[in-house]
Parts: C-alpha cells; sequence; structure tokens
C-alpha cells in the first residue's frame, strides 16, 4: 500500500510546501511596498540600487536590444517577401520591439544580471548575521535593504526599455538600410506612421511591473537564503529563475489587459 | 537571583524548531550593571536566548522583562524603543561590506538621528581610538582587515551609542590567545566604562572568566547552574566540571546519547 500513497504524500508535501512559498512571498511583498511607502527613507541607498539595475544594465540591455532588432526586420524580410508585404516590416519592427520584446528581453537580462546580484548580496548578508544586526541598530532590514530596491526596479527598467526600444528599432533600421537596401526616409515614415502611443506605454508599464518582479525576487530570495555559500547559491538561481518565469507569466497578462486592436 | 529589580528578566523562555526544543523553560535574572556569561555545548540554544531577547526570533512562549516591562508583550514601538538600548557584537562581526568603516561605526547614531553625517565620522574615529584602532583604519573597507581588527570595529559598533545593555557572541571565536585576551579586556573596559549590563555567550572558559561577574550553564534547553564566574572551573557541579574542563566522559555525553 505505501507505494501507492508515497507518491500521494509527496505530491501532497510539494503542494503544501508550494502553497507556503506563495504565502511567504505575497507576506513579503506586502511588507516590501508598505516599506516603500513608509519613513524613513534611504534616498543613497536607493541611488546605489538604481545604479545598479539601471546603469550596469545598460550595456547588456543595450546589445540585446540592437541585435533582437537587427535579427526581426532579416527574418521579417524573409517572411514578407513570400506574400509582397515588404513594406510591413518597419511597423512590425518597431510594434514588437515596443510592445513585447524591448521589455521582455529587457526584464530578462536585469534579472540575470541584477536580480541574481541582489540575491547575492543579500544572501550573503544573511548568511553573515549583517540583516541581524542591522536590526539591532535601529534599521528595519525591509526600509533599508528591500524597499530602496524596489523603487529601483520600478524606476529604472521604464528607462532601460525606452532605450532599448530605440536601439531595437535602430538595429532593425540599420539591416533594412543597408543590408536589405531598403530607402532609410522611407523606412523611417514607415515605422513611425502606424506606432501610438498607447504602443510605448503598454511597454512601460510593462517595463515598470517586470522591475518591481526583479527586484522582488531577488530580495525575497536573498532574504530567506540559508546554509552558507551553498545556500546563497541556490537563492542566486532561484531569484534567476522564478523572475524570469514571473516576467513571462505577467506579460502574457499585461498583454491581455493592455490590448488593444 | 538578585533582590533588586533586575535589568533583565527571563521566565520560562520556550523556543522548538519543528520537533527540537532549543529553549525548554529558562530562567534568568541580570541585575544592573553585572555581567552574566552563558556556557553550553554547540546549538545548546545559547545565541537562540540572546536571539530571543533582542527580537531577532520569536519564542514560542516565556517573559522577557527588560527594565520591567514584557518585551514580547510591549507595544511595538516601546518594544522596539526598550531594544535600542541593546548592543550587539556578533560571533563573526557582522560588519556590513558595502561601507567603510567609519560608516559601520557610526551606524546606529545616523539610524538613530543622534548625529549628523559630516559629524559621524569624527565620532566614529574617537570610538575606534577606544578600541586601540587608529584613524588610518576609518576609511578601509572591512574585508581588508583582519579578524583581531574586524572584531575591534565591530565592538566599536556595538559600542557607539553607549548602550545600557551588551550582548556579545562569542567574543573570542576564531581569535589567537593574545588577540582573545586584548579583546576581553576591551569588553570589560567598556561595559565598566559605560556601566552596561551584559549578557556573554562563550566556549572560552578563559574568556568566560575574565569577562563574567555571573555565569551560567545552558543544557538541554534549560539553565542547569548559575554562579560566580570566578568559580566555572573550579564548580563541583558535574556538567560544569566535565564541560570547563573539556572531558569526554562525563554526564554531558550519557545526556546526549539519552
Amino acid at each position: 500500500m505505501n507505494w501507492l500513497l508515497n507518491p500521494i504524500a509527496h505530491l501532497g508535501a510539494a503542494v503544501i510546501n508550494a502553497l507556503g512559498l506563495v504565502g511567504e512571498l505575497a507576506i513579503f511583498a506586502a511588507t516590501g511596498l508598505v516599506a516603500v511607502f513608509r519613513p524613513p527613507y534611504y534616498p543613497r541607498r536607493i541611488g546605489l540600487a538604481l545604479m545598479e539595475i539601471g546603469f550596469f544594465s545598460l550595456p547588456v540591455v543595450s546589445l540585446t536590444a540592437l541585435f533582437t532588432g537587427m535579427v526581426l526586420a532579416l527574418q521579417s524580410y524573409t517572411g514578407f517577401s513570400r506574400f509582397n508585404a515588404e513594406s510591413a516590416i518597419a511597423s512590425v519592427v518597431v510594434l514588437s520591439v515596443t510592445r513585447e520584446l524591448g521589455p521582455v528581453l529587457a526584464g530578462l537580462m536585469v534579472s540575470g544580471r541584477a536580480g541574481a546580484a541582489m540575491a547575492a548580496e543579500l544572501g550573503t548578508m544573511r548568511v553573515t548575521d549583517q540583516i541581524d544586526a542591522l536590526s539591532t541598530l535601529s534599521t528595519e532590514p525591509m526600509q533599508y535593504l528591500v524597499a530602496p530596491r524596489l523603487i529601483a526596479g520600478i524606476i529604472a527598467m521604464p528607462l532601460l526599455v525606452c532605450i532599448a526600444d530605440i536601439l531595437g528599432v535602430m538595429g532593425g533600421f540599420l539591416v533594412a538600410w543597408l543590408k536589405l537596401g531598403f530607402n532609410p526616409n522611407t523606412y523611417l515614415i514607415n515605422s513611425f506612421a502606424n506606432l501610438r502611443t498607447d504602443d510605448v506605454v503598454s511597454g512601460l508599464i510593462k517595463a515598470a511591473v517586470f522591475g518591481f518582479v526583479i527586484a522582488l525576487m531577488g530580495c525575497f530570495n536573498g532574504y530567506r537564503s540559508k546554509g552558507g555559500a551553498q545556500g546563497v547559491g541556490a537563492a542566486t538561481t532561484s531569484a534567476v529563475v522564478s523572475a524570469s518565469i514571473l516576467i513571462l507569466a505577467l506579460d502574457y497578462i499585461l498583454t491581455q489587459l493592455l490590448f488593444t486592436k | 537571583m538578585s533582590e533588586t529589580k533586575p535589568k533583565i528578566r527571563v521566565r520560562a523562555l520556550k523556543k522548538s524548531f519543528g520537533s527540537k526544543i532549543v529553549l525548554d523553560g529558562v530562567d534568568l535574572d541580570i541585575a544592573a550593571g553585572t555581567g552574566l556569561v552563558v556556557i553550553g555545548g554547540s546549538g545548546s540554544g545559547k545565541s537562540v536566548l540572546i536571539k530571543s531577547i533582542l527580537g531577532l526570533i520569536t519564542p514560542d512562549a516565556g517573559v522577557i522583562e527588560i527594565d520591567g516591562i514584557d518585551v514580547l508583550r510591549a507595544p511595538r514601538a516601546q518594544a522596539r524603543q526598550l531594544r535600542a538600548q541593546i548592543g550587539m557584537l556578533f560571533q563573526n562581526g557582522a560588519l556590513f561590506d558595502s561601507i567603510p568603516v567609519w560608516e559601520n561605526v557610526a551606524f546606529g547614531l545616523l539610524a538613530e538621528r543622534k548625529i549628523r553625517r559630516s559629524a559621524a565620522r569624527a565620532k566614529a574615529v574617537e570610538v575606534l581610538a577606544q578600541v586601540g584602532l587608529a584613524e588610518t583604519v576609518a576609511d578601509l573597507s572591512p574585508s581588508e582587515l583582519s579578524g583581531g581588527m574586524q572584531k575591534r570595529v565591530a565592538l566599536a559598533r556595538a559600542i557607539a551609542s553607549a548602550p545600557a545593555i551588551m550582548f556579545f557572541d562569542e567574543p573570542t571565536t576564531g581569535l589567537d590567545p593574545i588577540m582573545g585576551a586584548v579583546i576581553d579586556e576591551l569588553i570589560v573596559d567598556c561595559v565598566k566604562r559605560l556601566g552596561s549590563t551584559s549578557i556573554a555567550i562563550t566556549h572560552d572558559m578563559a574568556s568566560a572568566v575574565r569577562i563574567g561577574d555571573t555565569a551560567g550553564m545552558l543544557l538541554d534547553g534549560k539553565i542547569i547552574w548559575q554562579g560566580p564566574a570566578a568559580s566555572l572551573l573550579t564548580s563541583a557541579n558535574p556538567y560544569v566540571d566535565q564541560f570547563t574542563h573539556g572531558r569526554a566522559d562525563g554526564p554531558i555525553k550519557m545526556a546526549l546519547r539519552k
């Protein structure tokens, strides 16, 4: 009978653990959000987190956006030329980059770079008692460590996505002009003719949500890590994997919510 | 147990992690201005005891009073205020890697808005001098310091806001005997100068005798012995005798085999 019940027991334990984790994350997120609005505020910490999430992620996000725009133009040409619809390439590139690829790819890149760094830093602080030390020095760790990162994530990601959008469109333009022989003026006119404000805004809303998710998962996994170097490593991996999955899942939900014809 | 009202009073403190009972009804009184040393084997609950008093761990049951006020049941703000008078020296220093030494030392003062940032470095240098560190150390990163210097910086951080209560978690762990003695002297000096009440937990018997006025032994989640720290090495209690002299055979081993 045990052979039959054991898998069920394991499944039950896994479900209970997963629900417990979701509960923990919800409480952590709520506490973090309260900490964002409750004084004292730490502007210096917000500035440092903005540098970490925004400025230092700029090279990797820029390169990703540029090459994605270039590939998108090439691939679109392959497909569209079969239907004599090459003129639609400019619109496809600009809409794909601003509405979808800019925020998602920037989110995945920032998650791998800044989210991992956050989890590693907070995880190390946890296992070396630095987070406990903060509490003994009249400092609330959620306000000092987590809130500035959440704020920075929400601010930095839309700024990064603005730059990613510009570079992605520029990448498509360069390939269309230099490789595919498009007239540069016509391509640019076509690019912006069909671009509406809500296309860009919906991408920026996604970016802000993804920024929050990256900071939240980085802080959550780092904050609760234990067991020394191995625990910090596991927390870092979890931060990147969980943020990446959440970004892709939330991308669908947000796309549906912000969907316009 | 002292007749006057103790500075810290612990009654029937209990804490379990899953099925493991770590604290099983701890009772302690620490008179104002005295130092208690808690000894006990690894995993006996010494760190859990002081972390419970600090508010870093929530006990399952019991009473923790500071200045006669139960911090576990007091309003959050009041409990925070009572615990703000505690300075803590962590086992591994727990210095913040991302900021220089002076900022580590002045961290609590800046957090409590007791000092302006422009004056914080000078104050930190002053406190560093009290633990025998020169101004040149102030701008270094904690990772650039030796273990002994890190302990001194951590001590400086703990005493910077002149706390009424001080906790020391394994203050001499990882240090050579001479540096251990130096840290002990600094602890005794700082506690005496500030008139603080202190609790130290340690495995180092020489250190326990040097820094404690009284001592207690924690075993199986209970305080099984209390007495003057000076009598630790001569105690007739078989548990204390075995532990302080580091004998493999004795009642503690039997207790562990139960």
